[in-house]
């Protein structure tokens, strides 16, 4: 070869510095951007156009921006649940049928019913945060406990449980609760709601039509209208699980104790943690993690239980956690990217193009991780030349 | 006469080897400050000095694992470059690694061909490998079997394979970092026979050891790091190993250990009938007895493998004990989980200190409290305590002198001999009754092993049972009240610090168990 350098690949000796981390993400997802555009425009189409129907139909107003943040909601959620089984190199793809087991859990509540439909909706609703995060939690224990146990691999018992949840939850669809032979249960009682922005259209609507100060804010914000708005209580609790999970991670004896099994099992064995106790727990908490995310989906969007409740959030919650580093905070950010490709997917044809440019970032994120791993250089080959 | 310059291989001999003015900078530390150092055909080399001198970061320059920020290297004269393994490969330099680098479930023949290019493309040559290595195993008497898993290879025939492996390369240099560390004498004898045939026959050999015993049977000339400098560059055979101690520390360093006399208390750690299994079902601790007592230091001496890591392991609650009863201070804690035999007083430094003593990707602070995360001052409620824990860092580092940029260095950063006095730190913190040593200095320099043996008998004064397992048979009788010698997973005999003579530990552990009583007798009977 005769190019005027060579390129070498040198392993990292130092400590990478603390934002190379979070830089190769976001170069990650730029590349992909650029590598999606030239697709697009060898293909005939017009990325410039694209990217800013792109943009309009995820942030380009606050509705819409609603729509993406619903759509994060369970992101952020089931994102959770991935990085804090990752943190400890617990490998635990079963989210998405966490995610079922938890949103059928959290039914029960109601197609029980466990309380009166006419309980104040703290009552219900919290009754079905409860089962939610417990059914996920359960579903989480049987992969934890074999693992730990039995050292049965994870990534085979959580894959085929996300199978069984799927069906579980046709079984009782289909079979018992069906809605007049659709593959729903009948709505949930408005209890069992939880609160949108739209409910209270009515009362703030006719506030903001009176006009005065608060109207005059939120009209000069755009926000004169939110009727309409389907964002949910559902993102709080994806915020809360956050700070919880980073108080969990940095602050506690627990958090120490995931990152020190997962770097060298052998040494946490030696230093006397109980690693069995701590693979079940870590893989209950990511299950009811991913649990309350179905919880929230029911509730909060579709207002019953049904067939395809998820289009795959769990396994998107697997390329979320990755992407953010298994950082909380940043999990939230990539949710919410990730919230926006699924609502352009709806809005952009093909809508294939929002799964390319998943694939796209996902393939980036993973061959980035190079650049973690080594140093990479140009060396000029005359250097070379002149030393021989 | 062309041919005295071709090696036996065929290959070309290297005249002479330079380094010169090489620097090489880690973020906080100096590892090579302007190191000149050369080697030459025929010529067994040492380099020597502490933990972190720099002695591993200058091979790796010279094998093309790092890149030196300055300084160049030359080949008989001339400037080359290397950038990487292949390329010093192509010059004819070798390395044998201070851990060994080949794959497990491959046999000799594949391991040496491994990477390299098959004389009939793209089919393999596994039959001309194994000829090939048959033929140089035999020249060197390396006895070693091509067709061989690795996974069922002793440490000893593993090092013969890397040798063979660097030799079939082509290697005309070879460089050795620490070859001998988990050798036993018998296997190091049987090495240094290899490598003086290697140097005969016109190779150039680099050899890194912290043993001066070594330094002085093996080399020819030695040079010294310190600090990443060169302080000395000698003939071996016009200097002594005072004059090498106190090149390499910097200060006088005492070769003999002063063993106070302490009176025994009461047996703190007691082992009655112990028998243990392994996985497979196979016995590896057959029938122990053995007392260790307040202000002792008990030995257990013998070649590795003999059970002294299940031995370890069954009182530190990580082996299961089968039958008999492990007593602590009286208590029975036979089979306890490890967590409640710290509680109970016991500390344990692992031999594999890089596996199992260290998270190697957490910082020195975190790994100082790997076991008292859990309780105060370290642990607030469900929280950490960061204040504390990195106060009591600071506290360790400073009082056990470990050498590292800071007190929130990752510990894979550190040298080996740092990172055993960071464990040694820890477990002495934990103020425990009993502590058991496995290998506390394998590795270690000088330095490091005069500071850690300090430690151990000065705890030893302050009442601590200790349990020292080791197969440094100088290291053993300098510091133990008694010495059992393990062999087979039982124990072969016990000898007092003053019975132990190298015959007798040697015999025993041979597992001359008969001529043992004999001599035992006999000696007891004069
Ligand atoms: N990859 C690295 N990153 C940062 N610092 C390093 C790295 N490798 C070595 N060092 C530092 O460079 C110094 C020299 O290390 P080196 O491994 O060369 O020592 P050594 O003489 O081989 O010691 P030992 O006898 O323990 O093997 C040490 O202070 C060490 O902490
Ligand atoms: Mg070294």
């Amino acid at each position: 070869m005769n190019l005027p350098f060579t390129i070498t690949f040198e392993k990292r000796v130092a400590d990478i510095p603390k934002w190379l981390p979070a830089a190769t993400s976001i170069g990650s997802v730029i590349v992909a951007f650029i590598v999606s555009g030239v697709i697009l425009k060898m293909i005939g189409g017009e990325p410039l156009r694209v990217a800013k129907f792109f943009y309009e139909a995820t942030f380009g107003s606050w509705a819409t921006f609603s729509d993406t943040i619903v759509k994060a909601t369970p992101l952020i959620m089931v994102g959770l649940a991935c990085a804090v089984a990752f943190k400890m190199k617990l490998w635990n793809i079963g989210a998405e049928g966490q995610f079922y087991i938890g949103a059928f859990a959290a039914s029960l509540v109601v197609l029980i019913p466990m309380v009166s439909p006419d309980s104040p909706k703290v009552v219900v609703i919290g009754l079905m945060i409860i089962m939610g995060m417990l059914g996920g939690a359960i579903w989480g224990f049987f992969p934890g406990y074999l693992k730990a146990r039995f050292q049965v691999n994870e990534i085979i018992t959580t894959l085929m449980l996300n199978y069984i949840a799927v069906l579980w939850n046709n079984f009782w669809i289909f079979d018992r609760w069906s809605d007049a032979g659709f593959q729903m249960t009948p709505a949930f009682e408005k209890s069992a709601w939880l609160p949108r922005v739209t409910d209270y259209a009515r009362e703030y609507g006719t506030f903001i039509d009176g006009g005065g100060g608060l109207a005059n804010f939120m009209t000069s914000i755009g926000l004169e209208r939110i009727s309409g708005m389907t964002l949910h209580l559902g993102v709080a609790f994806g915020l809360v699980a956050a700070v919880v999970m980073w108080w969990i991670f940095d602050r506690s004896r627990w958090g120490y104790e995931i990152k020190l099994i997962g770097d060298n099992p052998k040494a946490a064995r030696y230093a006397g943690l109980n690693i069995t106790r701590n693979i079940v727990l870590v893989m209950m908490v990511s299950g009811a993690l991913a649990g309350l995310a179905g919880m929230s989906e029911i509730t909060g969007v579709v207002h019953r239980l049904q067939e395809r409740i998820s289009p795959g959030y769990g396994f998107t919650g697997i390329i979320v956690a990755w992407l953010a580093k298994l950082n909380p905070f940043a999990v939230i950010i990539v949710a919410i990217l990730f919230g926006a490709l699924i609502v352009a997917g709806r809005e952009i044809q093909p809508s294939g193009l929002s799964q390319l440019l998943q694939g796209i970032i996902l393939f980036m994120v993973i061959s980035s991780d190079v650049l973690l791993r080594y140093k990479v250089r140009l060396v000029r080959a005359q250097a070379a030349v002149e030393a021989a | 006469m062309s041919n005295d310059n071709l090696l036996p291989s065929g290959l070309p001999r290297i005249e002479s080897l330079e380094m010169r003015g090489i620097v090489k900078k880690f973020p906080g530390v100096l590892a090579n400050d302007h190191v000149d150092f050369d080697v030459k055909a025929g010529e067994i080399h040492a380099l020597l000095g502490e933990n972190g001198a720099g002695k591993s970061t200058l091979m790796k320059i010279l094998y093309g694992l790092y890149h030196p920020e300055e300084g160049g290297i030359y080949l008989n004269g001339r400037p080359i470059t290397i950038n990487s393994p292949t390329d010093s490969l192509n010059h004819g330099i070798g390395m044998i690694h201070q851990h060994f680098m080949l794959v497990d479930n491959l046999t000799v023949a594949e391991n040496v061909a491994l990477g390299l290019k098959s004389s009939r493309e793209p089919r393999l040559d596994l039959d001309v490998v194994s000829a090939r290595v048959r033929e140089l195993a035999d020249k060197y008497g390396l006895r070693v079997d091509p067709d061989t898993v690795i996974s069922k290879m002793a440490v000893g025939e593993r090092q013969r394979v890397e040798i063979v492996k660097a030799l079939y390369r082509g290697a005309a240099l070879l460089v050795l970092d620490e070859p001998t560390a988990v050798l036993t004498p018998q296997e190091v004898d049987d090495l240094f026979v290899i490598f003086r045939q290697m140097a005969a026959d016109g190779h150039a050999l680099i050899f890194i050891s912290h043993k001066l015993d070594e330094i002085f049977a093996l080399t020819d000339r030695v040079t010294v790091l310190r600090d990443g400098r060169v302080t000395g560059a000698v003939l071996t055979s016009e200097t002594n190993k005072n004059k090498l101690a106190n090149m390499m520390v910097g200060r006088e360093v005492s070769l003999t250990r002063e063993r106070p006399s302490v009176t025994p208390g009461k047996a703190r750690l007691k082992l009655e009938n112990v028998s243990a299994v392994n996985e497979d079902g196979q016995p590896v601790l057959i029938n122990i007895n053995l007392v260790v007592r307040s202000g002792e230091i008990v030995g257990v001496a013998g070649v590795s493998g003999n059970g002294q890591r299940p031995l370890a392991e069954a009182i530190a609650g990580l082996q299961r004990v089968g039958n008999g009863r492990v007593l602590m201070d009286d208590q029975d804690v036979t089979n306890l989980a490890p967590a409640q035999m710290f509680d109970a007083g016991l500390a344990y430094i692992p031999e594999e200190r890089m596996h199992d003593g260290v998270i190697k990707d957490f910082s020195v602070a975190e790994n100082f409290i790997l076991q008292d995360h859990v309780r105060p001052p370290f642990a607030k409620g469900i929280f950490l305590n960061f204040k504390q824990i990195a106060a009591h860092a600071q506290e360790l580092i400073n009082a056990f002198s470990i050498k590292t940029p800071s007190r929130e260095t990752l510990v894979k950063n550190l040298s080996g001999g740092n990172i055993q006095k960071l464990i040694l730190a820890r477990e002495l913190a934990r103020q425990p009754r009993v502590i058991i040593a496995a290998q506390p200095t394998r590795g270690v320099d000088i330095g490091a092993t005069e500071y850690i043996h300090a430690q151990l008998l000065k705890q030893r004064s302050a009442g601590l049972a200790t349990l020292l397992i080791s197969e440094d048979l100088d290291e053993v009788k300098a510091l133990s009240d008694r010495i059992v010698v393990l062999f087979g997973g039982e124990i072969m005999g016990e000898l007092s610090h003053e019975e132990a003579t190298p015959e007798k530990l040697g015999l025993l552990m041979a597992g001359e168990r008969e001529i043992e009583k004999m001599i035992y007798t006999f000696d007891k009977g004069r």
